[in-house]
């Protein structure tokens, strides 16, 4: 939380070496963000594979390997990113509707 | 396989085992197809039950998949930041209980302070200059004696001596530098959540006296940051009776169930079973015991329906907390996208 150190980072090729697929390293990452943004780019029709792991328990890092079917795997990244985002954001708002409503019923009631 | 409608998407609870979970993997309307209108559509939020403190908390979350309620779930005991004690100055312990017990011990008392009101801890703790942005600061001094108004046939401990217990309520809030004049109210805003704590017990001649420093921290980092007791979901349960249950039987199926799960309705001298309220099945599955029901009932869970349940240890109110979880979650995105700008 101090310095801003980097925390995304890309492995070096597998041989094919074009863009339609990729590693991605997250530092400081682990299931929680991994198995979401999986959840959410394993069902875009243009991604041929993708899947997370964690290489080792004692390493805090998480791998996402991305191959696409045409474009570029870190384009599907950014795009997962995004949808993840704007899916908490969803989230986030209709938590906060149900609350209000909840509490405001629970007003009347015991008024 | 059939067709995921909403009605179906059940995951059957047969005698042995769960035959169609593969069906659930990445579950969303059906098609395989992600997008976010299709999400919007297809997600809702009620809320269930709120305890009048607002620390217990009873919520569904439903049409949204597993691996993002369990973000959540995982955030909500991991990742939301909470204030705990962190560094103890041990001056004088004259007690029984040792120093590192003792500091353990101070480590794990839920405070009330707002995890807002501080900043992270920036770099390294350093001994002599103790950060006001990032710290809150507390004293224990409890000495134990004999108590001198004590009756003469008094036996009991809290008889004959003063301060033989030493409470959570003996930690008292010091402002460092500046906090008083940014926290007026300090003492009543910051300390212990529970009052009745019992920290350690002394008697005569024995004496705590340490200074407390409080910090901003992570479950991740120390179980003692955790902003819950619990935090879990269930899928919300759904029994079908697909043959008619009558007479003897029917009470019989009720005592296989949760109470209020299974109504016994009397029409025409005839006992007949219902279902009444499925939410609160606990799935033990006793029913399949009896062969003579276990073909009448269709036990599944709703896979998109997670039924959360947060309890907070009370610094935060449950709602609140899971709103800063999902924040979370978003941070993580914002900070990840901001990244990608830079290596693509």
């Amino acid at each position: 939380m101090a310095t801003p150190k980097k925390r995304l980072s890309q492995l070096a090729g597998d041989g094919s070496n074009d863009e339609k697929s990729a590693t991605f390293v997250f530092q400081d990452e682990g299931h929680t963000l991994g198995n979401a943004l999986r959840s959410i780019m394993v069902q875009y029709p243009e991604v041929e594979f993708c899947a997370y792991s964690v290489p080792h328990p004692s390493e805090s890092q998480m791998h996402m390997r991305i191959q696409v079917k045409s474009g570029r795997a870190v384009d599907i990244l950014r795009k997962g990113l995004e949808d993840l985002y704007r899916t908490c954001e969803h989230v986030s708002k209709t938590f906060d509707d149900a609350m209000g409503a909840f509490r405001g019923k629970v007003k009347m009631e015991t008024n | 396989m059939e067709k995921n409608s909403k009605k179906d998407r059940k995951i059957l609870m047969r005698e042995h085992g769960i035959p169609n979970t593969f069906e659930f993997a990445n579950l969303l309307d059906g098609s395989s197809v992600w997008s976010f209108e299709k999400f919007k559509k297809g997600f809702s939020v009620k809320i269930v039950r709120e305890t009048p403190d607002k620390f217990e908390l009873e919520f569904d979350l439903i049409g949204c998949n597993a691996a993002l309620a369990n973000a959540f779930r995982r955030i909500l005991l991991s990742e939301v930041p909470t204030i705990a004690i962190e560094k103890v100055y041990m001056f004088n312990n004259t007690s029984i209980i040792q120093d590192e017990v003792l500091s353990h011990r101070l480590g794990l008392i839920p405070l009330k302070a707002h995890p807002k009101v501080l900043e992270w801890p920036a770099g390294e703790w350093k001994q002599d200059e103790v950060d006001q942005q990032s710290t809150l600061s507390f004293e224990l001094k409890v000495t134990c004696k004999k108590n001198p108004q004590a009756p003469k046939d008094a036996r009991r401990p809290s008889d004959i001596y003063l301060h033989h217990n030493v409470y959570s309520s003996d930690i008292k809030w010091v402002p460092l530098g500046e906090q008083h004049l940014l926290h007026p109210d300090g003492a009543k805003k910051f300390g212990p959540i529970h009052d009745d704590i019992l920290i350690a017990k002394m008697r005569p001649g024995h004496e705590i006296h340490a200074q407390l420093y409080a910090v901003k921290g992570i479950g991740k980092d120390h179980a003692k940051f955790s902003p819950v007791a619990t935090a879990a979901y269930r899928l919300l349960p759904d029994i079908e009776i697909v043959k008619e249950v009558t007479g003897e039987a029917a009470e019989r199926l009720q005592s296989c169930f949760s109470p209020g799960v299974i109504d016994v309705k009397v029409s025409q001298g005839i006992k007949k079973a219902v279902v009444k309220d499925a939410r609160y099945e606990s799935c033990s599955r006793n029913f399949f015991r009896h062969d003579d029901l276990k073909d009448c009932i269709k036990l599944s869970r709703i896979a998109d329906h997670f039924i959360f349940t947060v309890e907070s240890v009370g610094a935060l109110p449950s709602s609140t907390i899971f709103i800063e979880a999902v924040e979370v979650l978003k941070e993580k995105c914002k900070t990840f996208l901001s990244e990608l700008e830079e290596i693509a």
